[in-house]
C-alpha cells in the first residue's frame, strides 16, 4: 500500500517543484469554501435567517475566540483572518474524509486531506508566526516589539527566539499529525475491507467508528489552529502589564 | 510522508488563502458584519427608545395619577360647597317661613283685637244707649212692681231684638 503522490518539476526547473495532488486539493479546498460562503451570503438581510444565521453563528464564534484572548479593539482586525484560517482547515481536514482517489498503476493520490502534507500545515503555521510579528511591529511600534524579547528578565531572549521557532514547528505538527494519522488509519481500514467479504462486514463498523472520529478531530484541530493563532497573536500585540 | 520541498504548492496554497480571505471579506463575511454591526446599532437604539418610552410613559402614568387626585378633591369640594349653600338655603327658608308665619300671626292678633274693640265700643254704644231708654222708660211710668217687671221683661225682650 505505498501510496505516492505526484511531484513534477514545473517547467522543466529542478527546484520550482509542484504536487499535484497538493495544487488539486488546494484548489478544491478553496473553491468550496469560497463558492459555499458566496452563496450563503447573497441575501443579507437586517432580520437573518437560515445561511445567514450560520455564517453569522461562525462569525460570533470566532468573534468569541478573538474576545478570549485579547481586547476587541485590537482582536476586530482579526477576525477575518480567524474565520478564512477556520474555514480553511476545516475545509482541508474533512476533504479526505469521505473517499480518497487513488490511480493505479503506480499509486497515484489524486485526492486527499491537503492538511495531511507537513509542508502545507508548515506553511499555515509559518504564515500565522510571520503575520503575528507583522502585526506586533505594527500595532505596538518595533521598539516595544524588540523589548519583548527582553522582559520579563534579558536572559530569556534565547528561549524567546527558540519559541518562535518552536510555535511555528508544533503549530504546522500537530494539525499535519493529527489529520495524516487519520489518514493512515482510514486507507488501512479501508484497505482490509476491500481484502475480502469477511473483512468487508467486519470493517465497517470500525471504518464508520474512525470516520466519525475523523469528523470530530478535522474539527477540533480547525478551532485549535484558529485558537491558538489568536493566542500567538495576543501575545505579540497584547500590551506587558 | 517527506517527499521533496513542493514550493509551488506552497506558494500556491500562500496565495491562494490570502485571495479567498480578500474575497470572503468582500464578498461573504464583508456584508455580513456590516449587517451585524448595524442590527447591533438598531438594538441598542431600540433599547434605549424603549427605555425612553417607559420612561415617558411612567411620566404620564404620574401626571395621571396627579390629575385624578386633584379631580377628586376638586369634586369633594363642589360637593362641599353644594352642601354649605343647601344648608343656606334652607336655613333661609326657615327664617323666611317662620318670619312669615310670625306676621301672619300678629296681623291675625291684631285683626282679632281690632274686632274685639270694635265689639266692645258697639256693645258700650249699644249699652248706653239702652240705659238711656231704660231711664227714660223709668222715668216716664212710675211704675209698680209689676209694671216694672213687665217693664224689664219688655226692655229684655227688645235688647234680645236689637242685638
Amino acid at each position: 500500500m505505498e501510496h505516492q503522490e505526484l511531484v513534477i518539476d514545473l517547467f522543466g526547473i529542478s527546484w520550482l517543484k509542484m504536487n499535484v495532488t497538493n495544487m488539486i486539493t488546494v484548489t478544491a479546498t478553496l473553491l468550496i469554501i469560497f463558492l459555499v460562503c458566496f452563496f450563503m451570503s447573497r441575501t443579507v438581510k437586517m432580520y437573518p435567517k437560515g445561511a445567514q444565521n450560520a455564517l453569522e453563528f461562525l462569525v460570533q464564534f470566532v468573534r468569541n475566540i478573538i474576545s478570549s484572548n485579547m481586547a476587541w479593539e485590537k482582536g476586530k482586525n482579526f477576525i477575518m483572518l480567524g474565520i478564512t484560517i477556520l474555514l480553511y482547515v476545516f475545509v482541508a481536514n474533512m476533504l479526505g474524509l469521505p473517499f480518497e482517489i487513488v490511480t493505479e498503476p503506480g499509486h497515484y493520490v489524486w485526492w486527499k486531506s491537503p492538511t495531511s502534507n507537513v509542508y502545507l500545515t508548515l506553511t499555515l503555521a509559518a504564515m500565522v508566526v510571520l503575520l503575528t510579528h507583522y502585526y506586533g511591529v505594527k500595532m505596538k511600534g518595533p521598539k516595544e516589539y524588540a523589548k519583548d524579547y527582553f522582559r520579563p528578565v534579558p536572559f530569556l531572549l534565547p528561549f524567546k527566539i527558540i519559541e518562535e521557532f518552536a510555535n511555528t514547528l508544533t503549530l504546522g505538527m500537530r494539525l499535519f499529525g493529527n489529520v495524516f494519522a487519520k489518514e493512515v488509519l482510514m486507507i488501512m481500514l479501508v484497505g482490509l475491507g476491500t481484502s475480502g467479504v469477511l473483512w468487508g462486514i467486519l470493517s465497517f463498523a470500525p471504518l464508520v467508528v474512525w470516520q466519525a472520529f475523523g469528523l470530530f478531530i478535522g474539527s477540533l484541530q480547525a478551532f485549535i489552529f484558529c485558537m491558538l493563532t489568536m493566542v500567538y497573536m495576543s501575545h505579540k500585540v497584547n500590551e506587558e502589564h | 510522508m517527506l517527499g521533496p520541498f513542493t514550493i509551488v504548492d506552497v506558494l500556491f496554497q500562500l496565495a491562494g488563502f490570502a485571495v479567498l480571505l480578500l474575497i470572503l471579506k468582500k464578498y461573504a463575511f464583508g456584508p455580513i458584519m456590516d449587517m451585524m454591526e448595524k442590527r447591533e446599532n438598531h438594538i441598542a437604539e431600540q433599547i434605549s427608545t424603549a427605555e425612553k418610552n417607559r420612561q415617558e410613559s411612567e411620566k404620564y402614568i404620574e401626571e395621571q395619577r396627579e390629575a385624578i387626585k386633584a379631580a377628586r378633591a376638586e369634586a369633594k369640594e363642589i360637593v362641599e360647597n353644594a352642601r354649605k349653600q343647601a344648608e343656606r338655603t334652607e336655613k333661609d327658608i326657615m327664617a323666611n317661613a317662620e318670619k312669615q308665619a310670625e306676621r301672619k300671626l300678629q296681623e291675625a292678633l291684631a285683626t282679632i283685637k281690632q274686632e274685639e274693640e270694635q265689639a266692645i265700643s258697639a256693645l258700650r254704644e249699644q249699652v248706653s244707649s239702652l240705659s238711656v231708654l231704660v231711664a227714660t222708660k223709668v222715668i216716664e211710668k212710675e211704675l209698680d212692681d209689676k209694671e216694672q217687671e213687665k217693664l224689664i221683661q219688655e226692655t229684655l225682650k227688645e235688647v234680645g231684638q236689637t242685638v
